[in-house]
């Protein structure tokens, strides 16, 4: 089946098997591997990827799903060579150790910080809790947050 | 994991898919959220041949309350009901469900109808449905029919629809003044799960006493279960110490759960004796809390 997406704003074309997954038409074939696979099962969340805004579990949804659909990866967030805030704060604030989760979790905080500007840590746990980390680093990947957020914050009152 | 080979068909009318899954048969299943399907079609515990999917069809995602019903689409994502200002309003049960459905990512996706139809007994809105007496619209190539909820489960994984049907429709009471529910669920961890829940929704008369009371059970079952004697044991009776542990005791009393690594059978049913008392008080202090509120919400989403 012919499948046709936008994904961070690059329109991209395939040609299909319909079990073929979200995630590996992402990763296999348009060859964007920022994108990870954890568990496969829908617990890890390494998968995420933002679907028309939201995000969402890239290995639970079919390919074919996605046609004529807007998709954000990772790969998106840095723009013009310069790292989005979420990615500043991760560094700034150890956001990760082994890294495996680092894509699901910047793409699930990048949509919660859309909508939460001003987020409690409460907030922020809830909003990364289809995210796991087993490192378990989640106090920094907390602070990384709401890093960012202060940063985005800052900026908008610029 | 790579599910098993499939034909894949996205249907763009309700005609056409009620059409299309008639002449499928037992062979399509459908594609709604996806997110108990495709993990199971991935496990290859289930590998349909046709796989139809029902998200482009219109009109399928909608909340709304008009005379003294809350409507909702089939396709309707479990963040919708967490966002919808009705159901945070008026429909308490309701919005406690729908946030402790696997996780924040997953209720992207995930569609009440399919929740429903996907009748695990493991799953959250099945029990509180049976408690707030919902009804379920479905709709085949014949036209559509409406099933009581109380009859929409009959067995594990199994419901009322026939082949060639789809749910399209839940249909839930507006609450009367001096409602109020309640869902208490115990996960292991976000995205498990329940070891048990349990779902209450009552009315009370103004002189406090019940006038409905609504008690489903969250997977302490080959299906879910409605606490039918507990809800009885409180008829025309106010909530106090004694009323609520004798209901308790008998909603423990009609659970049947099996033991797995989520705990025992003693634990889970005592489990269910403890969260339903919790619900109790929850939800008849949110019915009295309601009282005051008669303000309309139609129309509001």
């Amino acid at each position: 089946m012919r499948v046709q997406l936008s994904i961070n704003g690059e329109k991209h074309e395939a040609d299909v098997e319909p079990r073929l997954l979200l995630v590996h038409l992402i990763r296999d074939v348009l060859r964007l591997t920022g994108t990870h696979i954890g568990c496969d099962t829908t617990h890890c969340g390494a998968c995420t990827v933002l679907l028309e805004g939201r995000p969402v579990k890239s290995c639970t949804m079919f390919a074919v799903q996605a046609n004529g659909k807007s998709l954000m990866t990772v790969e998106g967030l840095e723009q013009n060579g310069k790292l989005h805030p979420l990615q500043e704060g991760f560094m700034a604030e150890h956001g990760l150790q082994c890294g495996y989760c680092t894509p699901g979790m910047l793409m699930a905080g990048y949509a919660f910080l859309g909508t939460h500007p001003t987020p409690s840590e409460d907030e922020i746990r809830v909003a990364i809790s289809g995210n796991l980390c087993r490192c378990t680093g989640y106090v920094n990947i907390v602070k990384a947050v709401q890093h960012a957020a202060t940063t985005l914050r800052e900026g908008a009152a610029r | 994991m790579i599910p098993a080979a499939f034909e894949y068909h996205a249907p763009a009318s309700l005609d056409d898919a009620t059409a299309l899954l008639a002449r499928l048969g037992e062979d399509a299943k459908i594609l709604s959220g996806g997110q108990s399907l495709i993990p199971l079609m991935k496990l290859r515990l289930s590998s349909p041949p046709h796989v139809v999917d029902i998200n482009g069809i219109p009109g399928l995602s909608y909340i709304r309350e008009a005379g003294g019903v809350l409507a909702i689409g089939a396709l309707t994502r479990e963040s919708e009901l967490e966002e919808s200002e009705i159901i945070r309003a008026r429909y308490p049960l309701l919005n406690d469900t729908c946030k402790v459905i696997a996780d924040p990512l997953v209720r992207n996706l995930a569609t009440i109808g399919g929740n429903l139809a996907h009748a695990d007994p493991a799953n959250d809105h099945p029990a509180t449905m049976l408690a707030l007496g919902a009804e379920i619209v479905a709709r085949g190539p014949g036209g559509q029919r409406t099933i009581p909820i109380a009859s929409f489960f009959t067995g594990p994984f199994e419901t009322a629809l026939k082949p060639g049907e789809l749910l399209v429709e839940i249909r839930i009471p507006a609450p009367a003044p001096r409602s109020g529910g309640a869902y208490f669920k115990l996960e292991r961890k976000v995205g498990d799960f329940a070891t048990a829940a349990v779902a209450v929704q009552l009315t009370l008369r103004a002189d406090g006493a019940c006038e409905r009371v609504g008690i489903g059970l969250t997977n302490v079952g080959l299906t879910p279960i409605k606490a039918t004697q507990a809800e009885a044991s409180l008829g025309g009776r106010r909530l106090d110490d004694a009323t609520i542990s004798e209901a308790a005791r008998l909603a423990a009393g009609a659970s049947e759960p099996s033991a797995d690594l989520r705990g025992s059978v003693a634990y889970k049913r005592d489990l269910v004796r403890v969260l339903t008392a919790r619900a109790l008080r929850k939800a008849a202090e949110r019915a009295q809390g309601h009282s005051a509120q008669g303000h309309s919400t139609e129309g509001r989403r």
